[in-house]
């Protein structure tokens, strides 16, 4: 069996919602009944057929060509494996409950939103809001596994709730903004406000960052057993938090939102 | 059966179902994850008067565990799964949460969830943290050390306990030895504890008293000095009766276990004053599970 391949016949010239395509509704359908689909194009409705060249017959196992106007694949997926060769635009992995999105391009504005389980992974770089809640909404990413290799954009994080985000690039501003828990690793450089009106949660960041808002207190440096635990959880895992660079027990640890609940926490790795 | 020297009765040990978890002790090393598991299993030979029945399993490699740090297993069993749970939280709380260095994982994933970390967690008086790492929710409680790390939860399942087995020896001290040997062997068996201090027991009881408040007294027939004023089950030659006390997860490792020490007994065998080995039942009017000696041995 060979994976269901969708190739784009010509460049998108609307934005184009995939959210059809993704295994949980591809399968069991016949390849004329995959090529019927409709999907909304623009203003108006398309049958897949006539954008995707459509091959192969592993509906657990999905591949779309890509382009930054492919919005919301993955969207609600449980199961199976989902691979945008390419890019892909706006709301990727939106509402994800199980199952593995592979980006190998960048991915928008509000990738892996409201999260709610299975692993989404981002070869390049990803825009704002990455695993942040919907706009209005109070609850962001609540279960799951994201990892950005390339550069994430602001807001980071917004209002989530649980599972972990690791991005091996940099961050933008306002990482975690709101967070009520959960875990963000960042590798590289973040921006200013981070962790700002966190409530619970960990930011867990290896490089230098720009400033640490006045709401944080020092707590020290500590060897925290927890962390050789936490970084253990991303074994199996294709990201540089799951290699031996990446384990570290000591870390210095600062508290806060204290303007909110202020049971947050930022720990910069020693 | 005689196994070098060593006669065999034809008896059964008695063991009755229990309610069994195991915990992960670990530390900064062995020595402090000793230290913990030991308090945490003190005081927990049996279940007539300590609520439970506990002992360290084995030592495990840093590999072997959650943290990776050096650890111990070990094994706690009793009748039902509230009093089993109640008898965890109460020592874990007050032995391993004071321990220095140290960290509680669950030991057994399936089965009934019970506490451990869930309610402890609130020694932190609200700075305490919650993480769910790989489906598992661990707390980290700030202590005065750094943070006791605590998995949620551990796993309940269905046991066995009261396995057993007596050796009747000439004296003793060579009592004593077929015992420790027995021990010896028996500690290279996975999911079996032997409870009483050092394994051994030398009060082996039969069920009432004389006296209406007690529920157990003394084996009058396998004392020794009461020979001739009992209905004894010692011939003249035996001065001297220890029983090992077996608790497993099944009745498949107290067999493996059984078999080992008795095994280990005989072999220092009749030269070495070891003459019997018998078995504490109540006519199997105890609990279901029946092991009868030849079997194990034959």
């Amino acid at each position: 069996m060979t994976a269901l391949s969708f190739t784009l016949k010509s460049p998108l010239q609307q934005r184009l919602d995939v959210s059809p395509l993704v295994p949980d509704l591809l399968v069991g359908k016949s390849q004329k009944e995959v090529s019927a689909l409709t999907l909304q194009y623009g203003n108006h409705r398309i049958a897949a057929g006539e954008l995707f060249a459509i091959e192969g017959d592993d509906a657990e196992s999905v591949r779309i060509s890509g382009s930054p106007k492919l919005d919301f694949a993955g969207r609600g997926m449980t199961r199976g494996s989902l691979v945008i060769e390419g890019d892909a635009g706006a709301y990727a992995g939106m509402h994800m409950k199980g199952g593995r999105l592979y980006v190998s391009g960048s991915a928008g504005l509000y990738t892996a939103c409201e999260l709610k389980g299975g692993i989404v992974e981002i070869s390049g770089n990803v825009g704002d809001l990455l695993g942040g809640a919907l706009p209005g909404n109070k609850k962001g990413m609540s279960e799951g596994v994201v990892i950005v290799r390339g550069d994430a954009g602001d807001r980071v994080g917004d209002h989530m709730r649980r599972g972990s985000i690791l991005i091996e690039g940099n961050a933008g501003s306002y990482l975690g903004a709101r967070m009520t828990a959960g875990t963000i690793a960042v590798r590289g450089r973040i921006g200013a406000c981070a962790g700002y009106a966190m409530k619970r949660g960990t930011l867990l960041l290896y490089g230098s960052p720009v400033a640490i808002g006045a709401t944080f207190n020092d707590c020290g440096l500590h060897t925290l057993g927890f962390l050789p635990l936490l970084l253990k959880g991303y074994y199996g895992l294709d990201t540089w938090f799951s290699g031996p660079q990446a384990r570290r027990a000591r870390a210095r640890r600062l508290a806060g939102d204290l303007s909110v609940q202020g049971k947050g926490e930022i720990l910069l790795v020693a | 059966m005689i196994i070098n020297g060593v006669h065999i009765d034809e008896t059964f040990a008695e063991a009755f179902p229990m309610r069994a978890t195991r915990v992960i002790v670990t530390a900064q090393n062995l020595k402090w994850a000793h230290h913990a598991a030991q308090a945490m299993t003190g005081f927990a030979t049996s279940v007539i008067a300590c609520g439970c029945e506990a002992g360290i399993e084995r030592e495990l490699d840093p590999a072997e565990t959650p943290d990776g740090r050096p650890g111990v297993s070990a094994l706690l069993f009793a009748m039902g799964g509230k009093g089993l749970a109640k008898q965890l939280e109460t020592r874990a709380g007050q032995c391993v949460l004071t321990s220095p260095t140290s960290a509680l994982f669950a030991g057994i994933d399936e089965g009934e969830q019970i506490p451990l970390g869930k309610n402890l967690r609130y020694f932190g008086d609200g700075f305490q943290i919650s993480k769910r790492i790989g489906g598992k929710r661990y707390w980290r409680v700030p202590v005065m050390d750094g943070e006791f790390l605590c998995q949620e939860t551990t796993g309940m399942i269905k046991a066995v306990g009261g396995g057993n087995f007596l050796i009747l020896a000439e004296s003793q001290p060579q009592a004593l030895a077929a015992c420790e040997a027995a021990i010896e062997a028996m500690r290279r068996i996975p999911n079996v504890i032997m409870p009483f201090p050092g394994g051994v027991v030398r009060s082996g009881s039969k069920v009432g008293s004389k006296y209406k408040t007690l529920p157990a007294s003394t084996n009058d027939a396998f004392c020794p000095t009461l020979k001739g004023q009992t209905r004894t089950e010692l011939s003249p030659e035996i001065e001297s009766v220890m029983e090992i006390v077996i608790d497993g997860l099944s009745d498949a490792d107290i067999t493996k276990a059984m078999r080992a020490g008795i095994e280990a007994a005989c072999g220092l065998g009749a030269a070495n004053g070891i003459r019997r080995v018998s078995a504490g039942n109540y006519g199997g009017k105890l609990g279901p599970f029946l092991f009868h000696l030849r079997e194990i041995m034959a």
